[in-house]
Order: structure tokens, then sequence, then C-alpha cells
């Protein structure tokens, strides 16, 4: 069972290793000034010039997240591979591996633990960067571990989400992932694990209709895309100017349905902070808990 | 008037001319039995033959067949003493999700259905049977009500989806989602859910999780519409036929990958041409399900729940 181990293992350490050159340009996608890909890592990827927040990969959510940036990423569950035998304009399997080609990750999430301000916790990281971060079988399964980690370490769990929906070549497999990891979620609440969210750039589908909005603590980027419909589906409906700002993390604060919105430079202390509070329980806990969480355990 | 269906026609016009010889023999005296016989019997083959080999795109106009029963329907045929209930009690009610009291076969039940209408007012009354987060929310409110007074709840799907529009994001619709998914994979009462039309997507699966999943022959449940997949999928709106041969939403595939529990077996020519005949059998088939799971415990029950669940898609394992 040590594939994925021996898969990722001297990938990530390559990654690490990256040195990026001095004089390596970019350009903010939206204010369309040029930024240097240095200054870049260094500001966490947000434009020094507007403060737009790019999208950022699963192992630099990870790095920033994580205490001195050290953490452990857990092998994922096995799932079986293309149940449907999926077909569109190419073969799933072969999107499939594009995507572990192109990101050098086997999965739309990565889970890991470590220290969160000195605190054991378990961080689960959804990929946009790999396949738009559609929930199929085996992202549903990687959340699920991560409940199952967190509630075996007594620790908090964090995900950060990106997601375009469902992954529609896992058919109806892909939609039951929306009850599978919901009860992920059941299992930390019934062990009173604090349960944050933070909804990333963008934040859609089936990943907004269960897991993504169910956070004991929800959190979201500036600016950030989130709802149930994209943008375009909902246009086509109400044939509607969309409101300004709609569907972006502020107007879902605005509107009640997140607790903050929080810039990357201070997503770290903010979840350490939340964490330590909510996992400073100053009354006992109940004489008994659930027996659930024994018999799925 | 009954609405055929484009595979229908070889049907429509032998019921057609039987219909003119009716007309034509009315008061004339002349005997017109054999040939209405041998009209019917060679209709009645066709819509045998048509049916016993629907294609995924025809299921999916048979599932969205307007004078199939709708949720409204079942609970006028199977409850008695129905009581509906209403409102989210945050501030607004949506009838595209209709849900209340009532007895099943004797017992009292909690039901809860999206309604589609049947005629264009009531259409409109009801949304086209796509809930905004308000009909969510009292489908949450009815779930908890349920649990409280140990009523066991039947749900009947039937909904092209969620309701994708700015008011039902503004109010939170994946959120009502995510929290109707919630509430149900937590109910200490059986729940029996059944798919009668169309299953779509996150507006199905947030009353779709229950102990049991039933879907009726030609229902369909999926995680996109056959349209929407061929234009994100194929780049053409045209390849619905092909996107629904991929997408695996037949209550067939569902069962053989162990998503769903039961079919339900329609009349011939589908439910739409008998309803009530529909009615019935799947409410034999709910009281069959339903029967065991009053037996358990709301522990064993929820322990169960979520273990049908978890399972789901693991079995394949290759
Ligand atoms: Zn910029």
């Amino acid at each position: 069972m040590s594939w994925l181990t021996e898969y990722v293992r001297p990938k990530i350490r390559g990654l690490l290793k990256r040195e990026v050159p001095d004089n390596l340009w970019t350009t903010c996608e939206s204010c369309s000034q040029m930024v240097l890909v240095r200054d870049l890592e260094r500001s966490l990827k947000v434009c020094p010039h507007c403060g737009h927040h790019m999208r950022a990969l699963a192992n630099e959510r990870l790095a920033w997240t994580f205490d001195d940036g050290v953490y452990t990423k857990i092998e994922l569950p096995k799932v079986p591979v293309d149940p449907l035998e999926f077909r569109d304009r190419k073969r799933y399997t072969e999107r499939l591996k594009d995507a572990r080609t192109k990101t050098q990750l086997d999965e739309a999430m990565v889970v890991a633990h470590g220290k969160l301000g000195g605190r054991d916790a378990v961080v689960a990281v959804m990929a946009f960067e790999f396949l738009t971060g559609t929930m199929g079988a085996a992202l549903g399964e990687a959340f699920v571990a991560a409940c199952r980690l967190a509630v075996l370490q007594r620790a908090p769990l964090v995900v950060f989400t990106a997601s375009g929906g469902a992954r529609m070549q896992e058919g109806m497999i892909s939609l039951m992932q929306m009850p599978r990891t919901t009860i992920g979620v059941q299992m930390l609440r019934e062990a009173a694990l604090p349960y944050i969210v933070v909804l990333t750039d963008p934040t859609t589908g089936g990943v907004s209709a269960s897991f993504a909005m169910l956070g004991d603590v929800q959190i979201a980027e500036p600016k950030a895309l989130i709802g149930f419909a994209g943008p375009r589906v909902i246009q086509d409906t109400v044939r509607e100017t969309l409101p300004e700002g709609f569907q972006r993390a502020e107007y879902l604060r605005d509107h009640g349905m997140i607790d903050m919105v929080v810039p990357r430079k201070d997503l770290r202390e903010t979840l350490i902070r939340v964490s330590g509070l909510l996992g400073a329980r100053t009354t006992p806990l109940p004489a008994e808990l659930p027996v659930l969480n024994a018999a799925l355990a | 008037m009954r609405q055929f269906l484009d595979f229908e026609k070889p049907v429509a016009e032998l019921e057609n001319k039987i219909a003119e010889l009716r007309q034509m023999a009315d008061g004339d005296g002349i005997n017109i039995d054999e040939e209405v016989q041998r009209l019917s019997e060679k209709a009645d083959k066709q819509l045998r033959a048509a049916y016993g080999k629907l294609t995924p795109w025809q299921k999916v106009q048979v599932a969205r067949h307007a004078q199939r029963p709708h949720a409204l329907a079942y609970f006028e045929r199977l409850l008695t003493d129905f009581t509906p209930l209403a409102g989210d009690r945050l501030g607004a009610e949506d009838q595209a999700i209709i849900g209340g009291l009532g007895r099943f076969r004797g017992r009292a039940v909690v039901a809860i259905g999206t309604e589609r209408g049947h005629d264009l007012e009531s259409r409109l009354v009801h949304n086209f049977g796509s809930p905004r987060p308000e009909g969510y929310r009292k489908a949450q409110r009815l779930v908890q009500l349920a649990g409280r007074f140990g009523l066991p709840i039947l749900t009947f799907i039937d909904t092209s989806g969620a309701w994708p529009g700015i008011d039902a994001e503004q109010r939170g619709q994946a959120e009502a989602i995510a929290r109707s998914i919630d509430l149900c994979l937590s109910a200490p009462v059986p729940i029996v859910a059944s798919v009668i039309g169309e299953g779509g997507s996150g507006g199905a699966i947030a009353l779709g999780a229950g102990d049991r999943v039933l879907m009726l022959e030609h229902a369909i449940y999926s995680v996109i519409s056959p349209e929407a997949a061929a234009s994100i999928l194929w780049r053409d709106a045209k390849q619905a036929n092909l996107a629904a041969e991929s997408l695996k939403f037949t209550a067939q595939d569902l069962l053989s990958l162990k998503l769903i529990d039961r079919i339900v077996p329609e009349p011939i020519g589908g439910a739409q041409r008998l309803p009530f005949d529909a009615v019935d059998a799947l409410g034999e088939a709910i009281a069959e399900e339903l029967e065991p799971l009053c037996a358990l415990d709301s522990a064993t029950l929820r322990t169960l729940r979520r273990e049908k669940f978890l399972s789901m898609g693991r079995d394949s394992l290759n």
C-alpha cells in the first residue's frame, strides 16, 4: 500500500527545493500589473498592487498553514477508479492520468497533520488544480479519512475548499459524496471537535452544498466565489443582470452565510485563535458521548 | 388528453385509429369490436416492446412526463388524515416542497416531497418543483418534528434541481441543502426516500439520504441533467442522448451500482398511463421497506444509515 507514498514523496522533495529565478515575472489577472514571482511567494500569492488573492496550490496551503510549514501527509484510501467507464471527449482515466502528471497530486484533496499554534491539527486542502477540485469518490473518501484522523488524534479539522462541483464523470457516485462527507462532519461534531471551513475561490456545487457549509466556523478569503449554482447557470435561468459582488465572500458575509472574510496573511493566526478557543472547553463533556463514532471507527 | 412522447408515435397512431373507429361506429350499429380488439392488442404489444427497452434518453422523457403522478398525487392516495404543514419559520414558505403529517396504512408519518405541479397555474405555485432555501428549511423543520415525535419520514423526490436563482443564492441555497442532508442523516426515525420522476442532483439528495432509497422503474436520478452534461463535457448541447447513456442514471444502473435499494415496477407504458396503479405499487413497496425499519431503535437506525452511505462505491473496488 506504499504506492502513494512512493509516488508522492520524491516529488514533494523536488517541489521544496525549487528555486525561483530572481527575474521571473507574472501578471496579476485582476489588475494586469507585473509582479515578481519571488515577491508573490513571500506575499502568499496576494498581488502587492491590488490585493487580489490568487489561487493557491494545495501544497502551498499546507506550508502556509502549519507551524514552520512542517506537516505529514497521510496516504489517501484507495477507491475504485472509473466505475462508470466514462468517456466524453476524452476518457476519464486519461483525464485523471493527465491531472496526476500535471499536479503531482493523486486527487483533488490532500490531507495532512501537524502542529497549528503548537497544538495538533488536521488540515484537508482541496486542490483546484486537480480537475477543478471536482468531488468524486476519492475526494469523499479523503475527507472522511481526514475526519477520522481528527477524531483519532482528538484534533480540530481545518478544511480549505476550492471546487467546481461534482465530478460528473463519476455520475451518481459523485453525488453520493455529499451525504458521505456530511457523515464525516457528524463524526467530528459528536466527538466535540472543532471543524473550521475556509472557503477559497471558487467553492461551488456539491462541495458547497455539503461539507463546505457545515463548519462550526465559516471563514472565506476575500472575493472568493462561493455558491451553489454557478453564475452562468443563474444568468441563463433568471435572465437578469447579477448584482455587483454577487456570490463573492463579502456578499455571503453580508447575507449571514459566513462568519468572516479573512485576508490570507491573517488566516493562519485566525485559525490558531479560533481552533484554540473552540478547543478550550471550559465545561465538562457530556457524561456519555454518542456511541455512533465508536461503531464507525 | 393523453400526451404522447416521440417514441410512442406508433402507439398514438393506433390509439387514434381506435378512437376514430369508435366515433364512426357510434350509433351506426356497425360491429367494430373485432377491429378494435385487433388494434388494441397491437398497440399494447408496441407499448410493451417500447417500454421494455427504453433508452436512457427516453427514460428522461418518461421521468419528466407531465402526466406522471407527482408528489401530491402520492400524498392524496397513500395518506389518510393528511395535514399539510407550511413555512420555514424564518420568514418564508416555498411550495416547491410540500409536506405534512398523515397516516400511511394506519401509521402516523411525516411526508415530504418536491412537487412540480400539473398545469401552468400549479407549476407557478410550486416553482416547477425547484425549491429555494426556504423549501429545504421547511423540510428540515419537518424532519426534526418527525424525530421529536418518533414518526417515520417518507420523501418523494421529483425535481429538475434546486432553483438556480439570485434570491436562492442570497438566502444560502448551498447551506440549506447541506443542512437538509445533515438532518436526514441524523434523524432518529426511519426514512424511506422514493424517486418518483426526476431526481435532479443536489436538489434531490437533500431529501434522499434515507435508510431505503426506492426508484420507480423509469425514474432517473442524476448528478447533472444530460442536457447540461452535454454542453459542459461534450461542448455540444445536442449530445444529450450520448450524455444520458454515459451518466448511468437509470434505476437499473443505480441498483447495479448499489446506490439505490429497490426498483418499483411501473405499469406498461409508464406511471403516466395508469397513475393510480403506479402510486399503489410504490405504496406497497414503501410499506414493505418501512415495516422492518420501524422495529429498530434510533441509534441502530442512524448507525446503519451511515454505514449504508459510507459503504457506497467501495464495494466495486477492483
Ligand atoms: Zn493585482
